[in-house]
């Protein structure tokens, strides 16, 4: 694989860049490999690179059933910051956040990663506590945050409405300066690219239906281009996960709902870092092509559909709205949803499961991006010691039985 | 927006008059002593998070405040039915909803 670099570009323009290699094959599915990954998003993805990176592991196959990072990795709304409460969930995010500082040299490909600061606001004076309380906590477990006050709120973010007259007031918010955003579809090719590069098969168009098993044990997944056998599966399916549990006759303590965002048309530069607002429900930051890019809350109901009700965006609007008058005659261009994997205490599941050899990653729900690069680093060392990683023990698929859930709901801030 | 109908008003409204209250038929445990951690941990935390026909709870919040069941694709959203709670839904449609 050839090395993006300043000279390949140049070299490039000489031939009119119409000769520049493909990223990746698109092989035909072998009979039988030592992992099967279902699932090619950000996560999935994350996993077979770091399988074959760190674990020496490189008979692996990502099965997509339609493109690369066609699923929530493509419709999120990008934030990544680590600054969750419990220890449990602060570790397994900052050692996400870790791996983002260092991902576009790793992967040889720009993932235009920017730490661009994450605010998370506070509207009352309960607000104001549960910051004080998370700031501390992520500064005990060496994150970085602080409290602000409006003054210094209203430096960083000079378009926010911070009038104390307003109906939910600004009071202060948690900042954490190495929180940001990144280019959702980099990140799957550049970890695409990477993992192909070290002869993991990519396939897509390839959809499961079936996981086999036999004595307990895995052999292989029923596809739509056959069957392919292995003694190990992840599947890293999010919204999905029910429907492939279904298919080795589990249930997952998991819920799929519709979770929805919106670009603008694209504006100059006028939003130089997130802001969130858990109180008012809104969150919102802008790309660098210029349009704001906004997420609204998720759907109360279950559904597959990539699509929810216009009153939950009709919401976001007004709370975008309140927070930046100016935006108020801005244009949404374009607007979808994404199904989203809900765990009852908002935190993800990494674990074994009853049937040997099969292993789930899902309950990532509302806020999974930012921990791309941590949940395939842990998911494949889990995967590759039949056993779970130090920082994902907090979170097998048994603490639903043990009673030993991290309540992550709120405590972070918002959800996303 | 869904369009659902309180089987208790006789009424279809719209969806924000309601609160969803996840899948329905899951009986409370008759004799909760007895429960194993791992019958708990069913009956409290695991779905069947169906993708097709699901019978879920409502709770028509903005209205009577009464709980009843809806018969729901979680894919097309179609409603099939509401009927009130402790009664069977109908036959399912056959095959995929429109
Ligand atoms: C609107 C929205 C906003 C969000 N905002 C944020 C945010 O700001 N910050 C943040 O951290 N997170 C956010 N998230 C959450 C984040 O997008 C997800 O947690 C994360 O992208 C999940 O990554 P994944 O790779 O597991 O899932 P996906 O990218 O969904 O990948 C799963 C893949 O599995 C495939 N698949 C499913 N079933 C099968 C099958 N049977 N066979 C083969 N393949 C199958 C799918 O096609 C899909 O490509 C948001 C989500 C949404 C929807
Ligand atoms: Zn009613």
């Amino acid at each position: 694989m050839g090395r993006y670099s300043v000279f390949s570009l140049m070299k490039n323009a000489l031939s009119y860049h119409e000769n520049w290699q493909a990223a990746w094959h698109s092989p035909k599915p072998k009979k039988h490999y030592d992992v099967i990954i279902i699932g090619g998003g950000g996560h999935g993805l994350a996993t077979a690179y770091y399988l074959a990176k760190e674990h020496g592991i490189t008979n692996v196959a990502v099965v997509e059933k339609g493109y690369l990072g066609g699923g929530n990795t493509a419709r999120n709304t990008t934030i990544i910051r680590s600054n969750y409460l419990w220890d449990e969930a602060s570790q397994l995010y900052e050692l996400s956040m870790k791996l983002w500082e260092g991902l576009s040299q790793e992967l040889n490909f720009n993932v235009m990663f920017s730490q661009r600061g994450v605010l998370n606001l506070g509207h009352s004076l309960q607000d104001m506590r549960d910051i004080a309380r998370r700031v501390n906590a992520n500064r005990l477990n060496g994150i970085d945050g602080e409290v602000l006050g409006v003054a210094e709120i209203q430096k960083i973010v000079p378009l926010l409405n911070c009038s104390p007259t307003s109906r939910y007031p600004v009071l202060g918010a948690s900042w954490q300066p190495r929180g940001g955003t990144a280019r959702h579809d980099a990140v799957a090719w550049g970890y695409a690219r990477a993992a192909a590069a070290m002869g993991v098969d990519l396939i897509q168009q390839c959809e499961v239906s079936g996981i086999r098993t036999s004595a307990g044990k895995v052999v292989g997944v029923e596809t739509s281009q056959g069957f392919i056998g292995a003694p190990k599966v992840g599947c890293v399916v999010a919204g999905n996960s029910g429907v492939v549990a279904a298919m080795a006759g589990m249930r997952l303590p998991i819920e799929s709902r519709p979770l929805q965002a919106m670009v603008s048309e694209p504006l100059k530069p006028c939003l130089d870092t997130v802001v969130m607002s858990n109180a008012v429900h809104g969150y919102i930051s802008q790309s660098d092509k210029g349009d704001l890019v906004i997420g609204a809350g998720v759907d109360q109901y279950n559904g597959y559909g990539q699509r929810g009700s216009f009153h939950v965006i009709e919401h976001t609007m007004q709370a975008i709205c309140e927070l930046f008058p100016a935006f108020s005659r801005v244009r949404m261009n374009r607007q979808w949803g994404g199904i989203v994997d809900t765990c009852p205490d908002a935190c993800p599941i990494v674990s074994k499961t009853s049937v040997q050899g099969l292993f789930f990653n899902c309950g990532w729900g509302t806020g999974g991006f930012k921990a791309t690069p941590g949940s395939g680093y842990v998911f494949a060392d889990t995967v590759a010691h039949d056993r779970p990683h130090p920082l994902a023990e907090a979170f097998t698929i048994d603490r639903f039985t043990s009673g030993a859930l991290i309540d992550e709901h709120g405590a972070a801030g918002v959800a996303h | 927006m869904l369009k659902i109908h309180c089987p208790y008003c006789d009424e279809q409204r719209e969806e924000e008059e309601f609160s969803y209250s996840g899948e329905a038929h899951i009986s409370r445990p008759l004799d909760p002593g007895a429960l194993s951690d791992a019958d708990w941990a069913d009956y409290l935390f695991f779905r069947k998070n169906t993708r097709g026909w699901h019978h879920e709870m409502w709770q028509h919040s903005a209205g009577c405040r009464r709980y009843f069941n809806v018969t729901r694709h979680t894919v097309t959203y179609e409603i099939f039915e509401s009927y009130p709670m402790g009664t069977t839904p109908k036959a399912l449609p056959k095959g995929d909803a429109r």
